[in-house]
C-alpha cells in the first residue's frame, strides 16, 4: 500500500487486506539496510489471521521514498506519523535488530499508543563494529558482505534454507545492492548511537538467536534488566535472521505472544 | 581488521544446501522419493498453502532433495535462489512464461543450441511471442532490435555452433537500459568457468543434463534469479508487479522485490505447467555437482591439447574455439573467461560431408550421439545427422559448414583422444 507520510512517499505490506477498523494494528518494522519483505512469511501470516499488518519500508528503504531518517527516535516518530497518517489509534509492534531499537523507543515515547512489542534480535547498546561502519561510510561494497555474512548464523552459507530453493546469503546481497549510497551507513550509525532513556511498560517479547553473532543473546541482558514486563524465547538455530533462518520458530513465538 | 569470508566454490559445491539430516544423521543428501508430505494439523496446511510458513506440500511445486540442488546451484552462481525443471528447455520455457504473454517480444542471439531456436523460432510464436533473431556479435544490433513489446534479452554465454562469446557486460547494459533483463544460457560455462551475474545477466539457466551432472544418467534444468532485476522499476511485467488471481491476488514484486521472479514461477510455473525435477534425478545430478571444481579444470585441459592438436594437422580446415586468435572472439574471452573456454567446440574437416562421416565412423574413444558435457568424450557431424535434410548454402547460413565436426571433450587420457583422432583423421583423408 502507498501512502503519504510528512509530505514523502511511504509504503507497507498489508498482505493484501484493507485496513480494517476493527481489528488490531501489527507493525513491522525492518532492520538496517533491509526493507518489509524480510518479514515475508510472519507478516503474510498475521495479516490472513485478523489483524491489520503494516509491514513498513523506512525512509529510503525498499519502495519509500529517501532520504533515510538518521536516528532511531527520528524513526520512532516517523512511525507515529505513518499511524497518524492511516488513522490508527494504537499498534503492537515487531521490530527486526535496528526495528527492535526503534519498537523500544516508540512504546517509551507514546506508551498510550503502543500496546505490546515483540523485539527479534536486538542488542543494547547496539555498538557497530568499527570496520563495519568504515566500510558502510565509504559505500564499499564490503558492508554488505559484512552485513550479509554476520547477519547470519555461520552455518547458512553451507545449510538448507528454510525456504525450498532458496539461497539466504545471496537473497541478503541482493536485498543490499539495491539500497542508495549512505542508507546503510545513516542506519548502522543511528543503531550506534542510539541510547535508551525512557521506560517500556508494555509487554514485550524478546526473540533471540543463539547463534547470532551481531546481537549475541548476552548483549539483550540490560534492555531485558530494564523493561519489567518481558518474556525472552530463544531459538537455537538462529542467527541474527530469526525471520528467515527460523521462520516457524519465529512465527510461533509472535503467535504465542500476541494471542495471549 | 581483515573482513569476513564467504565459503569457496570447492566447498559450496560440496555443502550448499544441505545440513546432515536431522532425523537419521545422513551425510549424502537423502532422496525424499515421494510425492507429497503430511500436515501437522489443519491450520499447519492452510499456512503453507498460503506461504504464511516455508515448507513443501506437493512435490511438482518443490520437494527436500530437489531444494538441496537449487540451493546449492543459486549459491555458486551467486543468486537469490533457483528452480530445478524437468529440462535445460523446461528452465528456459518457465523463464519465458514467467516474464511474459501472447503479445511479447524476445531479443535472441542467433548463435543457440537447435532446441532452443525451435522454442523460440517456432513454438513460442504459436502462442503469440515473437521473437528477432540478431548477430550476438554487434551489440548495436541488440539495440536496433528493441521494440515496445520487448520483454527479455537471451542468449548463450558461448554460442552454438561457433562458440561465440556473449558480450554480458556490453548486452547487459543495452537490456537494462530498455528496461528488460538478459537471460543467458549458461550450460557450456558453468558457474566453474564463469559467472554470468557478476558480469552483469539478470537470469541464468543450466541444462543441468550436461557439465553439472557431467555423467549423461540423468536429464535436468536449473533456473537461477541473481534478484537483481528492478521488476517494479522497469514497469513492464505485470505477471509480477500485478495482482494475481491466481494467487489471492498476490502482488509478486511487494510480496519480495528480490524473489518476485522465483515465486511466481514456482507457484504458477511449477504448478501450472508441471515440469518439475524428480528427487532421484535431483540426487545424481547433484553426485556431478560435487566434482564440478576438480572436472573442470581437466575439460579444459583436454580440450586446449586436442585443440592444439587438430589446428597444427593437415587435414583440418579450421578449428572454432575462443582462446585461439583465430576465434573472432578470442580478446573477448580473455577477459570474460580466464580460466577456460570450455569443452565443446567445432572443427572444419578438409572433403566435406563424406569426409566427415569416414571421421566420425573410423572413431573409437569418442562417442557419436547428440549430447555434450559428458565426463566421457562425444562427438557429432551435424550435415549428416542434427542439420542433414539441410542444403550446403543453407547450412553456411547457420555457420555449420559440410566439414564441421562438433567434439565435447571428456575426462579420459588426452593422449588417446589425440590418437583416435588422428587416427580417424587418416582414415578421412584416405575417402
Amino acid at each position: 500500500m502507498d501512502f503519504v507520510v510528512e509530505g514523502r512517499k511511504a509504503f507497507a505490506y498489508t498482505a493484501a487486506h484493507a485496513l480494517d477498523a476493527k481489528q488490531p494494528t501489527l507493525v513491522f518494522v525492518h532492520g538496517a539496510g533491509l526493507d518489509h519483505s524480510v518479514f515475508g512469511l510472519q507478516s503474510r501470516y498475521f495479516g490472513y489471521h485478523g489483524w491489520n499488518v503494516l509491514a513498513l519500508d523506512l525512509p529510503g528503504h525498499g519502495r519509500s521514498a529517501g532520504p533515510p531518517v538518521a536516528s532511531v527516535g527520528g524513526m520512532a516518530d516517523w512511525i507515529f506519523s505513518v499511524l497518524d497518517s492511516l488513522k490508527v489509534a494504537k499498534a503492537s509492534l515487531v521490530g527486526h535488530s535496528m526495528g527492535s531499537l526503534i519498537s523500544v523507543e516508540c512504546a517509551a515515547r507514546r506508551p498510550a499508543r503502543v500496546e505490546r512489542i515483540a523485539l527479534l534480535a536486538v542488542g543494547y547498546p547496539m555498538k557497530v563494529n568499527e570496520a563495519f561502519l568504515d566500510a558502510a561510510r565509504r559505500n564499499d561494497p564490503a558492508a554488505y558482505d559484512m552485513e550479509t555474512i554476520w547477519g547470519h548464523a555461520a552455518q547458512v552459507p553451507l545449510g538448507g534454507d528454510p525456504s525450498p530453493g532458496m539461497w539466504m546469503y545471496g537473497d541478503a546481497l541482493a536485498r543490499l545492492r539495491r539500497l542508495a549510497p549512505g542508507v546503510l551507513y545513516s542506519d548502522l550509525k543511528a543503531c550506534n548511537d542510539y541510547r535508551f532513556e525512557g521506560n517500556v511498560s508494555c509487554p514485550a517479547l524478546f526473540v533471540l538467536g543463539k547463534r547470532d553473532v551481531m546481537t549475541p543473546p548476552r548483549t539483550a541482558a540490560e534492555l531485558q534488566g530494564r523493561i519489567p514486563n518481558a518474556k525472552s524465547v530463544l531459538l537455537a538455530p538462529s542467527g541474527h535472521a530469526p525471520m528467515a533462518e527460523a521462520p516457524d520458530a519465529t512465527l510461533d513465538a509472535l503467535i504465542a505472544f500476541f494471542r495471549a | 581488521m581483515a573482513g569476513p569470508k564467504y565459503p569457496g566454490f570447492d566447498t559450496l559445491a560440496l555443502h550448499a544446501g544441505q545440513s546432515p539430516d536431522p532425523t537419521t544423521g545422513s551425510r549424502a543428501v537423502p532422496i525424499y522419493q515421494t510425492t507429497s508430505y503430511v500436515f501437522r494439523d489443519t491450520e499447519h496446511a492452510a499456512s503453507l498453502f498460503n506461504m504464511e510458513r516455508a515448507g513443501h506440500v506437493y512435490s511438482r511445486i518443490s520437494n527436500p532433495t530437489v531444494a538441496v540442488l537449487e540451493e546449492r546451484i543459486a549459491a555458486l552462481e551467486g543468486g537469490v535462489g533457483a528452480i530445478a525443471t524437468a529440462s535445460g528447455q523446461a528452465a528456459l520455457h518457465l523463464a519465458v512464461a514467467t516474464l511474459m504473454g501472447a503479445g511479447s517480444h524476445i531479443v535472441s542471439s542467433g548463435s543457440l543450441y537447435g532446441g532452443s531456436h525451435n522454442l523460440l523460432g517456432y513454438t513460442l510464436r504459436r502462442f503469440g511471442i515473437e521473437v528477432t533473431f540478431i548477430n550476438p556479435r554487434d551489440p548495436s544490433d541488440w539495440k536496433k532490435a528493441v521494440r515496445e513489446n520487448t520483454r527479455l534479452f537471451f542468449g548463450e554465454t558461448l554460442g552454438n555452433p561457433g562458440i561465440d562469446v556473449l558480450n554480458i557486460p556490453a548486452i547487459a547494459e543495452i537490456a537494462h537500459a530498455a528496461k528488460v533483463p538478459l537471460l543467458v544460457d549458461a550450460t557450456f560455462t558453468t558457474p566453474f568457468l564463469m559467472r554470468p551475474f557478476e558480469l552483469g545477466a539478470d537470469l541464468l539457466y543450466h541444462s543441468a543434463t550436461k557439465f553439472l551432472g557431467g555423467h549423461g544418467v540423468a536429464i535436468g534444468g536449473v533456473l537461477v534469479d541473481s534478484g537483481r532485476f528492478d521488476w517494479e522499476a522497469s514497469g513492464k511485467f505485470e505477471t509480477l508487479t500485478a495482482p494475481y488471481a491466481g494467487f489471492h491476488n498476490m502482488d509478486f514484486e511487494e510480496e519480495s522485490g528480490t524473489r518476485a521472479f522465483l515465486l511466481r514461477a514456482r507457484r504458477e510455473g511449477l504448478r501450472d505447467f508441471g515440469a518439475c525435477m524428480a528427487p532421484m534425478t535431483a540426487f545424481q545430478i547433484l553426485q556431478g555437482v560435487e566434482t564440478l571444481h576438480l572436472r573442470m579444470p581437466r575439460h579444459v585441459e583436454n580440450t586446449r591439447k586436442v585443440v592444439a592438436f587438430l589446428s597444427s594437422h593437415s587435414s583440418v580446415e579450421k578449428v572454432l574455439y575462443p582462446e585461439l586468435q583465430s576465434h573472432p572472439d578470442h580478446e573477448l574471452c580473455r577477459k570474460l573467461l580466464p580460466n577456460g573456454a570450455g569443452a565443446v567446440f567445432s572443427f572444419d574437416i578438409k572433403g566435406g560431408r563424406a569426409a566427415g562421416k569416414a571421421f566420425i565412423e573410423s572413431l573409437r574413444v569418442f562417442s557419436h550421439l547428440a549430447n555434450v558435457g559428458d565426463a566421457k568424450s562425444l562427438v557429432i557431424h551435424p550435415a549428416t545427422t542434427t542439420h542433414y535434410r539441410m542444403s550446403d548454402a543453407d547450412l553456411k547460413k547457420s555457420g555449420i559448414g559440410p566439414g564441421t565436426i562438433r567434439l565435447s571433450v571428456g575426462l579420459e587420457d588426452a593422449q588417446d583422444l589425440i590418437d583416435d583422432l588422428e587416427r580417424a583423421l587418416k582414415a578421412a583423408s584416405r575417402g
